[in-house]
């Protein structure tokens, strides 16, 4: 689809940013399919399959029968068979019913056929809180899925990251789960080069350099932590990472940062407790030892159950909380 | 040998009242009074007003998302009056507002749950059923495990729970089905079959002619019956929850409806359907036909129908006052139900609203005090 006025003048969205990506990746390889609820005639609930079934047709993307275990079932069967599917689970809750083909066959495929039979497919999901939406619907459960051997796990956050991310997702030999902040879909719009590009998972990225303590975080918290960073003293200079990819987790260059900082905060939605901070912090103790002034600190959701909207913003780490456990760090 | 026939099937339709008004007097024979239905019909106007207020509070930004259940209250409304109200148990989806108003749920509850707080979902003491069901298709396992203690313990109660067309794709419709069978625990399936799953039509959800086909592989009695037909609908459900209170085992109801509005208030249908299909529904709306019904029995005329709408406004304006009226909940409220107690770890995370160690322990960062920093 050309890109419209608006994109031209003031960039894309996630949105569209993924959605350029799919288009993108559907003219270049005919193997590629998209699957899920609602994502043909509808455009997907968030819009961000808008106008594919028109250019591709609904053999190419596909409005499935409302099962998420058949949705991902089957997608591993097209993999095998040849065909690179993009199945789309509609909300980060519903990966429920998907769970166990996409852990214990997707994920496993290759181990247990020794290479012989590989699954290269990229699992779609919106991801996380601050929508306002209802039950199900605000999850953020990528640690499960980075605790499971075989699958690759990406969350970016900016439309220049996803749309190189999902290309290379796509391209990938292997099951990606690729989480989409859903809070960030529309928040802001940038330049987003048209040609297609890759951008290669595994790697984080350093938002902003700075020398006193290392902010880690991903997915929608990235700007939380921006405006954390904004609410501190002019001369605190903070560096903070977007992990991008969760799993392979890019160690390098969290442990220079560290290594230069000593001190380091990490920052996610999901439950403090086994979330993704938690295997970040002990590769900092692993690697940082020595060079760390003060303990790792998390700020993460408490470990509940995410709460329906009217306390959803108590639930998720805001700059507040963020600011003053990264003043906290520094007094240490 | 000669090939044999092993299995032979046919699924009735049941209309007892047409869009018109009209009755089949033959089929309406022990269903319903002139007087319940113009109860019933009362309050299916009074819902009508609660679906169409709760629109107008998401649309002026008062409520979060909401699905609307308008045109298909016949469904709800004439199975959950054929079942025993604090006696016979209701598991719902999210479109059968009225069966859950009809066995004691307060309205403001609906609302609460869909302004995004749980306390909408703390079912009150007595009223037999569960709260909403936000994921598609996975109640009706729990409704089959409800009705299966009931027949442990033997007690005549009978479990009914409701979905979507769209909610018989996923296999845990289908392993509650079998499971309702193998154990003939009394469990009544009912699916509202409006047509369509968000955008996806029945004919792109199922290849099945009927929905109501499905439990035939259960070997369910199964039913298809006009949903927007409050008689027809109560007559088949009063003989599923009979023989299921009398130890006959589950069976499965089809109600073929139509959802009048968009999916929810976060849909858009004109993207995906035409407005013709939805106009040509319009005039099949249970509402039309009981009024009609109702004025040729000279039971329901103009200043009637004033009276009702001036009632039913204060009614709603009043449900909708209480649900405003309740505060938010406290920050508490997220911990405070996550286990019968507290733990360590949580107690602290509520206590400092903190997850960082820092935080949560002060004495830490040499704040003397050691009391929480958050106020
Ligand atoms: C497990 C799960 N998958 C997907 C969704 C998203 N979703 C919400 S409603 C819906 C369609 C439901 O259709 P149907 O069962 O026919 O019920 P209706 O809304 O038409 O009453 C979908 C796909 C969900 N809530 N749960
Ligand atoms: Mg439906």
């Amino acid at each position: 689809m050309p890109r419209t006025d608006v994109m031209k003048q003031k960039g894309l969205t996630l949105v569209d940013a993924i959605n350029e990506a799919l288009e993108q990746e559907m003219h270049r390889d005919s193997r590629v399919v998209l699957l899920g609820e609602d994502v043909g005639a509808n455009g997907g609930v968030f819009r961000v399959t808008e106008g594919l079934q028109k250019i591709f047709g609904k053999d190419r993307v596909i409005d499935t029968p409302l099962a998420e275990s058949g949705i991902m079932g089957t997608a591993i069967g097209l993999a095998m068979a040849g065909m690179r599917p993009i199945p789309e689970i509609q909300f980060d809750g519903f990966l429920g019913p998907a769970y166990d083909q996409l852990t214990n066959h997707a994920a496993r495929y290759r181990t247990r056929t020794r290479g012989a039979i590989t699954i290269p497919l990229t699992v779609r999901v919106p991801v996380g809180g601050g929508i306002h939406a209802p039950e199900l619907h605000s999850d953020s459960p990528e640690a499960i899925y980075a605790h499971t051997p075989g699958l690759k796990v990406v969350m970016p956050c900016t439309p220049v990251d996803a749309k190189g991310l999902l290309t290379s997702a796509i391209r990938d030999p292997d099951p990606v789960v690729f989480f989409e902040p859903k809070r960030v879909y529309r928040s802001f719009r940038e330049e987003v080069p048209e040609e297609e590009y890759t951008i290669p998972i595994g790697h984080a990225k350093v938002v902003s350099e700075g020398t006193d303590l290392t902010v880690i975080t991903w997915g929608a918290s990235v700007f939380e932590c921006l405006a954390a960073i904004d609410k501190l003293p002019e001369d605190v200079s903070v560096e903070l990472i977007d992990l991008r990819t969760i799993y392979p987790i890019d160690l390098d260059t969290i442990v220079q940062s560290v290594q230069k900082t000593g001190r380091c905060v990490i920052v996610h939605e999901a439950p403090k407790t086994s979330g993704f901070g938690a295997e970040i912090s002990s590769l900092i103790q692993e690697h940082c030892f020595l060079n760390l002034k003060a303990p790792v600190q998390r700020v993460a959701g408490f470990d509940t159950v995410m709460p329906y909207y009217k306390l959803e913003l108590d639930y998720l780490p805001d700059s507040k909380r963020i600011a003053e456990s990264v003043t906290q760090t520094l007094a240490y | 040998m000669p090939k044999k026939s092993v299995y032979k099937a046919e699924i009735e339709y049941l209309q007892v009242m047409d869009e018109q008004g009209v009755i089949d007097a033959a089929q309406s024979r022990n269903t319903l009074s002139d007087e319940e239905i113009l109860e019933l019909f009362k309050f299916m106007q009074q819902c009508r007003q609660l679906d169409e207020i709760a629109f107008k509070l998401q649309r002026s930004g008062r409520m979060g998302t909401y699905p609307q259940n308008k045109g298909q209250e016949a469904a709800a409304i004439g199975t959950a009056y054929a079942a025993k109200k604090g006696q016979d148990f209701l598991v719902p989806c999210y479109r059968e507002n009225a069966a859950l108003f009809m066995h004691g749920l307060p309205m403001h509850y609906v609302l609460l749950h869909w302004m995004g707080d749980e306390r909408g979902n703390q079912i009150p003491e007595g009223v037999q059923q569960l709260p909403l069901c936000i994921p598609i298709g996975t109640q009706m396992l729990h409704a089959t495990g409800i009705a299966w203690a009931f027949k442990m313990r033997k007690e005549p109660k009978v479990a009914l729970t409701y979905f979507g067309d769209g909610a018989t794709s996923e296999g845990d419709f289908h392993e509650a089905m079998n499971f309702a069978s193998v154990f003939q625990v009394p469990c009544v399936f009912i699916c509202q079959n409006n047509q369509w799953a968000i955008s996806v039509p029945r004919e792109t959800q199922m290849r099945s002619k009927t929905v109501a086909q499905k439990a035939l592989a259960y070997e369910m009695p199964t039913y298809q019956v006009d949903g927007n037909d409050l008689l027809g609908v109560y007559k088949i459900a009063k003989e599923c929850i009979d023989r299921a209170r009398g130890g006959g085992g589950p069976s499965f109801i089809e109600a073929v409806t139509y959802r009048l509005a968009d999916h929810t208030t976060a849909d858009d249908a004109r993207r995906y359907r035409d407005q013709k299909e939805v106009d040509a529904w319009l005039g099949r709306d249970p509402l039309i036909r009981l009024r009609k019904y109702l004025e040729t029995k000279d039971l329901w005329d103009e200043t009637k129908q004033k009276a009702a709408e001036e009632r039913n406004k204060a009614i709603v304006a009043e449900v909708v006052k209480t649900a405003e009226g309740i505060e938010k909940p406290s920050f508490d409220d997220i911990f405070d139900f996550t286990f019968a107690a507290l733990n360590p770890e949580l107690e602290k995370q509520k206590r400092t609203a903190r997850t960082s160690s820092l935080g949560q322990d002060p004495t830490q960062v040499g704040l003397a005090s050691g009391e929480p920093v958050h106020q």
